[in-house]
């Protein structure tokens, strides 16, 4: 606090500033104003307690750790599940040769589809990270919500980061189902240009 | 085309480079090589001898679109056909990237056949 009052006690000692000025010439408005002002003070000195005890710790110490690491495995268990599809994929690949032309050309094109769909790992992967981010920033507000709530300094900011590229600020991952352009928008847009 | 020309992708995640690559091999490109971010891709683009690039953008420390412009900006690279495989999918993406030289846009998730016209479109203006 500037004046060096923690922050319940400034709104007491307001409150009772108030109230010391006007005793003795109370109208009845003046007093139901007051009584609405001491209550709102008790509401805000409790609102900052309750605050200020939140147990905060569990959330910066275990919670969001836990869930980002949570989110860490399941991309590191679907990288090496796409890892094991793509092996079995190259197995089938060799086997090609082996077969008559038609089921070849089948194999073959099968195991495109295959390899067409295991990019879903990246897209996920990409969404996943998405998640981390958010759940990184919320942690940080958390803190220092709680930290100003508690008269505590709030936590350090993080130092300052180099000017961002343009490829840096462009880069959203993928958007949600609707949010984007489609490939056949894009090669009109991209015609557009020619 | 020459299909025995060398080809370097780049992407962070290993699992789309090994789908890229067993793509292109399907399309008999067997000379491929591999980059997971934008400046690693620099120096092997500087050091060797490509005839294409296929980038992913959302990489770091070097994104794909920085990268295309130091590709643009080098004069032995600069006409180098480079196409962007990516997430980004909104306008404003593909647009920078245009304007940035980029020879063709690919939104992912994406087909082979997608892949194999557009490597055939820019090869023709190659």
């Amino acid at each position: 606090m500037p004046d060096g009052i923690p922050g319940d006690d400034r709104i007491e000692a307001a409150v009772r500033a108030v109230l010391g000025s006007m005793s003795g010439d109370l109208t009845a408005k003046e007093a139901t104003l007051l009584a609405e002002l001491e209550g709102l003070g008790r509401t805000i000195a409790r609102a900052k307690a309750e605050i200020a005890a939140l147990s905060v710790d569990d959330i910066t110490g275990a919670h969001i750790p836990s869930a980002t690491d949570e989110l860490d495995a399941i991309v590191g268990h679907t990288a090496q599940a796409t890892n094991d599809i793509l092996d079995c994929c190259e197995v089938l690949e060799r086997l090609q040769s082996d077969v008559p032309e038609a089921a070849a050309a089948a194999l073959q094109g099968a195991v495109t589809r295959i390899y067409e769909a295991c990019s879903f790992q990246d897209i996920t992967g990409q969404r996943i990270g998405k998640v981390v981010t958010a759940l990184k920033a919320i942690e940080s507000r958390v803190e220092a919500v709680v930290a100003n709530a508690a008269g505590r300094a709030a936590p350090p900011a993080a130092a300052p980061t180099p000017p961002r590229t343009e490829g840096q600020e462009l880069a959203n991952g993928p958007q949600l189902p609707g949010g984007g352009t489609s490939q056949a928008e894009i090669d009109r847009l991209l015609a557009s240009f020619d | 085309m020459d299909k025995t020309m060398n080809v370097l992708i780049v992407d962070d995640y290993r699992t789309m480079l090994r789908i890229i690559r067993n793509l292109l091999k399907q399309l008999d490109f067997n000379n491929v090589d591999e980059a997971t971010d934008g400046q690693e891709a620099l120096a092997k683009l500087r050091a060797g001898n490509f005839g294409l690039v296929i980038s992913d953008w959302n990489m770091a420390p070097m994104t794909g679109l920085d990268l295309l412009k130091e590709v643009r900006a080098d004069a032995r690279l600069k006409h180098m056909p480079f196409i962007m495989i990516t997430a980004e999918s909104k306008t404003e993406n593909v647009v920078a990237a245009k304007q940035a030289g980029v020879s063709n846009y690919i939104v992912k998730p994406f087909n082979a056949e997608t892949l194999k016209e557009k490597i055939e479109k820019v090869m023709v203006h190659a």
